[in-house]
């Protein structure tokens, strides 16, 4: 069952045909359709609504060749749309470079297309990149002949808060509805009316809500569909296009950064057929204005004499952060989960090297210390390579166990690739979740109902249960939000190793699966050495080029917090971490106030840095270089969109601290910190042993009250979304989630009570939430659930709100 | 001034749903069901159909808006139909739709002030043996004048009973709506089995003692005679009009047509 | 005596109640579904082969082969769809058959899906014709009463189920695959094909679709025998058919006579052309086929004869005109329809229409040039063989053929500044206007 990385990619190479196409002669696999077979040959044939990642449609006409031979002796007696038609054995194409009749045809059809086409280019965003536009010079004739009335529209509408559509430009290709309703399965958005006044159209009531919509730009061959975002902001020959990878989850989805003057003007979906192919997340695509923000950090600040924060030099900064360190004693590093590789590599050692501590974690949110083991015995080291599934391995699995992971939500590139596995391969998607999601059910997904705590006993049963179809061709991913419920971790790994299933660990953030690679954990150092061992040790401490390393294993990021709290951890270095995100929000700040010395390297101001005594401005990842590793542990490296000098990585700042703290960490620059990586290489010696926790129970309602659900929706308040009030817009409107009989009992509006606060929301019914189940989103309202209603675990009261 | 949808009605909806092997399939129905509750396609009806086939109202609006009996604004009680393709306008089709615009004093797809009647130009509507040819709430009234068209509109808006020229008596819109719906409304009796000129040439045929050809009566002499000049003009034809012809299949695709070809043998 | 008319579906027409169960079985209807209920499946799709029965929708695609093509080792359900969506301009044939004796159509469903091996039929009637939904619908339920659907049929352990659907008003739907479309509650446009319906139809499942003339036919072929059909008609056009003369004539109507009959016969058998006047242009079979002229009268109305004047059989639609009427008054209306109709989703043919209205309204305004006819005649030529459905290609016929035969006509709006016509000459009630 083996498939190695990329495999799929390689068609096999048995079934060529062979075929003739302007008379050069090309083989190419069976089934390929003429237009592809064609630039095969060299030949572009112009066409609007083919595209290669959608159903054929052959709507548009713009694509029509000669076949004077389908393979068979016999021509088509017209002209064929080529992106409809299969090759064929001896068939003989000829386009518009080598037919007459295939060239007046497209010339004809695209005279067509702009009898009511506007001849707005100069205004248009499309212009110059506009595939109707280009695609007119190169085949249509010089002048049209039409010099009637054209079809007009008021312009233009909101087809949702963030796309906007003129519908005189629209030349009903109907790619936009056929992404939304193939692809991304959210048919918000359908043709409407008919003939020629047929039109792309919404509901008046309900906007195209998905999390994919700006696909539908980018994929529109023309400028009829545009963002509010980006609405003639630029022209795109005045912008550089710069290619990189989004920061936003775990998928590692290719993008392409457009910036001007030093400036990011809009980001597209790059094509990478191995991980997102050609389609990205609204958050992906919109969410980079977070680091254009009035306040973010542009230089180092020192905390003076008079008790505030002013402005200082990088030496200066670098000087009292060390003398401050090492004044306040033993140190924890927190690092948030947002860096890259190589930033957690530094932080990793900065620890370990300049402070000689293991209390480094870069787990900014609810944690368990039965997660630390997991990540170092089925996480750390996992690659294609070594066995770990990929994007591909979704596609071809005949069943996929979602295990606390909401991947419409969680990992936009996971989603869209299940829901393909579904509809292409009949892939079986299993998720272990508190109700069927619009998600799950987008891809064709079964949900096996546990309430939140209670996953390990489900997880178990799974194994006993043959109809699920969990074997060894199964996949299943896990979501860090497993973390908390006990014994889940351990059920999943042992389902894992009991029916050879594949496994991977899928976190939320860009930079939580480079960060277990380069040890930013108590109890694991880079390449998956474990603290405990002495040989992993005397490894990593050769490599760093330092004699030894503290041998006991550190604290946990909740740990380092209460540490702090009660004056045992006397200094902090913390980088990227949003209190609000911790599984106790007022320790995390309760711990920064405590801390008796702050080293805060942050983007922008936050309540952190406001408390820091130094405070460090660093590099949003358009200004550097790094690595992100996806959830299938395949690295993806990406280069500075600009050059900034006073923009430093995190790793420039800690390699600063630590030679004025007299221990040089060896690297200086990214490019130095990657060589370090390779040097140190991965651990080749035990590997820590697999967590088996036992259930704690989960006993329903045993504390009385009802448990919280809840999971972070794509769009939501998160600071890296902040700047594109657009993008905000289209977030699905915080709800809470309750089971029929508190609905029953308490209405449509709720309060929420627990050991935190009260959250006040809209109730919807779900009759598939367990009885003592509500689902409410984690950063919808508020300062988000930690904060503001729960800690995790706890349970809360329900009251109607209603009048 | 729409309303939500009656239980009833929803109950309704779900049973046309129900008549199909995919409920999706009840959707042209459905809607018909919803002008006749509604008195037009509503945004209410328009959920409904939605909420009950499980698609987006933007899928439902995109069929709504695709069928051109399904109207968005409010519809009179009768729906006054006047067939302005080639052979009726040129028989009459188009001074009858004038003379009526200007008598109700309404625009094409405009209700009378009264709410009676609401005026539309028809594309053929298969009955070009009676041209020129009107429909009221899609009954036929065949062979119309201007005078008889105007008398008409007059009968309906005065509350008159009217029938239908070969068919039963003219009941209301929403009535009609809802036997498109697939809910009978007893008048299948009424009215007869054929207008006069369905019956023209069977008429002639009984006249003149002309039938087919009795079931054991092989060679007929009911043919046509083979003229020879037939054979020579049917090999005549290219191979790009047999194609083309054997594509033309109820209207279908002639895009096709070589691998219809293929299918075909 | 040779019977120039051979009525056989419309034989019961002038019948009391025609249109009930018991006075179509009191004609022996029904029995023909008795004698295929005791016959092989396969045989009845050879009879229906052998008989030469072609498509009665307007192609002629030979019936009893499209049945073959049914893939009987596939595993999902078969269905029998019957094209009741009777929408081109002239055709009017299925429609008064459906209200006169909807059983027959009903008994052909039953035999034909029991043919085919489906227990699932619809059949899908244009909403625009409420009596004649009506009236099916009444069929159906009597056939069920009667034990002629349901389960078990007659003992013979075969099921059967008919829902009657109602369309919803567009022409496009007349299509196959479009009206599959429409069938599953979907915008009625066409489908990429291959697949073909018969592969992957109604719900990706293999589907027949057979216009209501087609179906109708099949219980007189099964209860007389394939020869009785084929001894009917021509070589390659065998059979019956209902010709549909409209227009200026003196007696338009239904004319049911065997395929291969003239234009002139029926003309006769008709009365004549309007008292006074003369043929000018006529279609035989719905405005998607090119236009005809009276050197055209002695022709065979079969496929080949047709196919050989350069038009098409078509529905045996037979619209005529005479003198008066203005042969660019009359194609741009049937231009306006085609606009009106197209459903949207191919380039040549939604934007085309849309042009070429607006071309052909300013030259029947006078206005414009000489040229305009050869841009309209590129138009075309850029539409035809270029759309996805063959309504792209029916909304050339009227404008190349009647270019073709009338292209003076068109000279004359330019130098006339206008039409030379005057439209009230052509209405029924000239005549007699001019009479009294």
């Amino acid at each position: 069952m083996t498939v190695s990385t990329g495999s799929t990619n390689g068609v096999e190479r048995t079934d060529l045909v062979s075929v003739t196409i302007d008379g050069v002669q090309v083989s190419v696999p069976k089934d390929t359709l003429v237009i592809r077979a064609a630039e095969q040959a060299g030949v572009q044939i112009p066409r609007f609504c083919d595209h290669p990642l959608l159903a054929p449609v052959g709507a548009c006409r713009q694509c029509l060749v000669d076949i004077p031979d389908a393979g068979n002796g016999r021509g088509f007696p017209k002209p064929q749309a080529s992106c409809t038609l299969p090759v064929a054995e001896g068939m003989v194409v000829n386009t518009q470079a080598t037919s007459p009749a295939a060239d007046k045809a497209q010339q004809g059809i695209m005279e067509f297309l702009l009898v009511n086409h506007p001849l707005d280019c100069p205004v248009c965003d499309k212009g110059g990149e506009c595939p109707l536009q280009n695609q007119a010079m190169s085949n249509g004739r010089g002048e049209s002949r039409f010099e009637g009335v054209k079809r007009t529209y008021p312009k233009p509408i909101n087809i949702s808060a963030q796309v906007l559509l003129d519908r005189e430009r629209c030349v009903l290709c109907a790619r936009c509805t056929r992404f939304s309703e193939q692809i991304a399965g959210d048919p918000f958005i359908a043709l409407v009316e008919r003939g020629a006044l047929q039109q792309v159209g919404i509901y008046e009531k309900e906007p195209l809500q998905s999390y994919f919509s700006g696909n539908t730009i980018q994929i529109c061959p023309v400028g009829a569909l545009t963002s509010a975002e980006y609405r003639f902001r630029s022209r795109p020959f005045d912008l550089v296009s710069t290619p990189s990878v989004a920061e936003h989850d775990a998928c590692g989805s290719a993008i392409r950064v457009d910036h001007r003057r030093g400036k990011v003007m809009r980001r597209l979906a790059g094509n990478d057929p191995e991980v997102n192919e050609e389609w990205i997340t609204d958050k992906d695509r919109f969410a980079f204005t977070y680091a254009q923000q009035p306040d973010r950090l542009t230089y180092p600040q020192v905390r003076g004499e008079d008790g505030e924060l002013r402005p200082a030099s990088w030496p200066e900064a670098f000087a009292v952060a060390a003398r401050g360190l090492q004044a306040a004693g033993a140190t924890g590093v927190l690092t948030g989960g947002r860096v890259t590789a190589e930033d957690a590599f530094a932080y990793s050692t900065f620890a370990r090297v300049a402070l000689g501590t293991n209390d480094v974690d870069f787990r900014a949110r609810p944690l368990s210390s039965e997660e630390a083991e997991f990540l170092a015995a089925e996480v750390a080291l996992t690659h294609p390579d070594t066995g770990s599934p990929t994007y591909a391995d979704l596609e071809s699995a005949a069943t996929v166990v979602l295990l606390g992971l909401e991947p419409e939500d969680e990992a936009g590139a996971i989603f869209l690739r299940l829901r393909k596995a579904h509809q292409q391969h009949g892939t079986r998607v299993l998720a272990v979740a508190p109700y069927r999601s619009r998600g799950l059910r987008k891809m064709g997904g079964q949900a096996i109902i546990a309430a939140p705590g209670a996953e390990a006993a489900v997880i178990e049963s799974l194994l006993e249960q043959a109809e699920y179809g969990v074997d060894s061709t199964a996949v299943i991913l896990v979501g860090e939000r497993l973390a908390t419920s006990p014994g889940a971790l351990s059920a999943a790994a042992a389902l894992a190793r009991k029916t050879g299933a594949k496994l991977a660990w899928v976190p939320r953030r860009a930079g939580d699966r480079g960060a277990v690679e380069a040890g930013c954990l108590p109890t694991l150092l880079p390449g998956g050495r474990p603290v405990s061992d002495p040989a992993a040790r005397v490894d990593a401490a050769a490599s760093w080029g330092v004699d030894t390393l503290p041998d006991a294993p550190g604290r946990d990021a909740d740990a380092i917090v209460a540490a702090l709290v009660d004056g045992q951890l006397g200094g902090l270095v913390i980088g990227g971490v949003d209190p609000d995100d911790t599984s106790n929000p007022a320790a995390t700040r309760a711990a920064v106030e405590a801390a008796s010395f702050v080293v805060a390297l942050e983007l922008r101001e936050t309540d952190v840095t406001r408390a820091a005594d130094v405070v460090f401005p660093v590099a949003p990842v358009s200004d550097k270089a790094g690595t992100f590793i996806t959830w299938e542990g395949r690295p993806r490296p990406f280069e500075a969109v600009f050059s900034n000098p006073a923009s430093l990585p995190d790793l420039r700042i800690l390699a600063g601290i630590a030679e004025e703290l007299g221990h040089p960490l060896g690297f200086r620059t990214v490019a130095d910190v990657r060589a370090r990586m390779a040097e140190m290489g991965p651990w080749d010696g035990q590997r820590p042993a697999t967590p088996s926790y036992s259930s704690g129970g989960g006993a329903a309602g045993a504390m009385g009250g009802v448990r919280i659900a809840s999971w972070k929706q794509m769009v939501d308040l998160g600071t890296m979304q902040d700047g594109d009030e657009h993008l905000r817009a289209t977030a699905r409107m915080p709800v809470v989630r309750v089971p029929a009989a508190i609905f029953e009992q308490h209405g449509q509006l709720v309060t929420l009570t627990g050991d935190r606060g009260s959250v006040t929301l809209p109730a919807v019914i779900n009759k598939e939430l367990p009885d003592d189940v509500v689902w409410v989103p984690a950063n919808s309202v508020g300062r988000g659930v930690l904060a503001d209603l729960a800690s995790p675990g706890s349970t809360v009261t329900v009251k109607g709100a209603g009048a | 001034m729409t309303s939500a949808i009656t239980d009833e009605t929803y109950a309704e909806l779900e049973s046309i749903a129900a008549r199909y092997p995919q409920p999706r399939s009840g959707l042209l129905p459905m809607l018909h069901l919803v002008q006749s509750a509604q008195g037009r396609i509503t945004p209410e009806g328009i959920e409904a159909c939605a909420d009950i086939l499980g698609i987006s109202a933007a899928e439902v609006s995109g069929v709504a808006t695709f069928y051109t009996m399904y109207k968005r604004k409010p519809v009179g009680d009768y729906h006054v139909g006047v067939c302005t393709n080639t052979l009726c306008a040129v028989m009459g089709g188009d001074e009858i739709f004038a003379r009526l615009k200007d008598h109700l004093d309404v625009g094409n797809d405009e209700t009378t002030t009264d709410g009676k009647v609401t005026l539309e130009h028809l594309e053929c509507n298969a009955a070009c043996d009676y041209a020129p040819v009107m429909m009221v709430n899609w009954e036929f009234m065949d062979n119309q004048t201007p005078q008889s068209a105007v008398a008409l509109v007059d009968d309906l808006r005065s509350g008159k009973e009217v029938t239908s020229t070969r068919g039963p008596r003219i009941c209301t819109w929403r009535e009609a709506e809802r036997v498109l719906a697939g809910f009978p409304d007893g008048r299948v009796d009424e009215g007869p089995a054929a207008g006069p000129a369905s019956l023209v040439g069977l008429g002639i045929a009984r006249e003149r003692g002309w039938t087919a050809p009795d079931r054991d009566q092989g060679d007929g002499g009911h043919g046509v005679p083979e003229q020879p000049a037939q054979a020579v003009e049917g090999a005549r034809v290219s191979d790009d009009k047999q194609a083309e012809q054997a594509a033309v299949e109820e209207k279908a695709p002639t895009t096709t047509t070589a691998a219809e070809k293929e299918d075909a043998e | 005596m040779t019977s120039i008319l051979t009525p056989v579906l419309t034989d019961n027409w002038g019948d009391e109640r025609a249109w009930t169960l018991a006075s179509y079985e009191a004609r022996g209807g029904y029995d023909a579904l008795k004698k295929a209920l005791t016959m092989a499946p396969d045989d009845i799709i050879s009879a229906v082969k052998d008989s030469g029965l072609r498509g009665r929708g307007g192609a002629g695609f030979p019936t009893g082969m499209k049945w073959s093509f049914i893939p009987q080792d596939n595993p999902k359900p078969k269905y029998l769809v019957v094209n009741a969506d009777e929408s081109e301009p002239g055709t009017c044939k299925d429609i008064p058959l459906m209200m006169a004796s909807p059983h027959t159509l009903v008994e052909g469903v039953i035999i034909s899906s029991f043919a085919i091996r489906g227990n699932k039929a619809f059949i899908y009637i244009r909403g625009e014709v409420l009596h004649v939904i009506r009236r099916v619908q009444a069929a159906v339920a009597e056939a069920y009463a009667a034990g002629h659907l349901g389960t078990n049929i007659h003992g013979s352990g075969y099921d059967l189920d008919i829902v009657v659907h109602a369309g919803a008003g567009a022409y496009i739907c007349g299509e196959e695959t479009a009206l599959l479309e429409g069938l599953e509650g979907r915008r009625g446009q066409p489908r990429l094909r291959p697949p073909f319906p018969a592969v992957a139809g109604l719900y990706a499942s293999p589907t027949v679709i057979n216009n209501v003339e087609s179906i109708a036919s099949v219980p007189s072929i099964v209860g007389n025998g394939a020869e009785w059909f084929a001894s009917m008609g021509t070589e390659k056009s065998k059979g019956f058919g209902i010709f549909s003369l409209s227009g200026h004539v003196n007696r338009p109507g239904q004319y049911e006579a065997p395929l291969g009959i003239t234009l002139r016969e029926l003309v006769d058998l008709a009365g004549g052309i309007r008292a006074g006047h003369q043929l000018k242009f006529w279609t035989p079979g719905g405005s998607s086929t090119p236009l005809l002229t009276a050197e055209h009268l002695d022709l065979p109305l079969d496929f080949e004869g047709m196919a050989g004047a350069g038009t098409m059989l078509g529905t045996r639609a037979l619209q005529l005109f005479d003198e008066t009427v203005c042969v660019v008054r009359a194609v741009l209306r049937w231009t306006e329809f085609y606009k009106h109709e197209s459903c949207g989703k191919c380039t040549p043919c939604r934007e085309g229409t849309w042009w070429l209205v607006q071309t052909l309204a300013a030259l029947e305004k006078g206005q414009g040039s000489e040229s305009d006819l050869d841009l309209l005649l590129d138009q075309c030529d850029n539409i035809l063989g270029r759309s996805f459905c063959a309504l792209g290609d029916g909304a050339t016929s009227p404008i190349t053929s009647s270019i073709k035969h009338f292209r003076d006509e068109y000279l004359a709006h330019l130098t006339h500044g206008g039409c030379p016509f005057d439209a009230s000459r052509s209405t029924a009630w000239a005549g007699l206007e001019a009479m009294a």
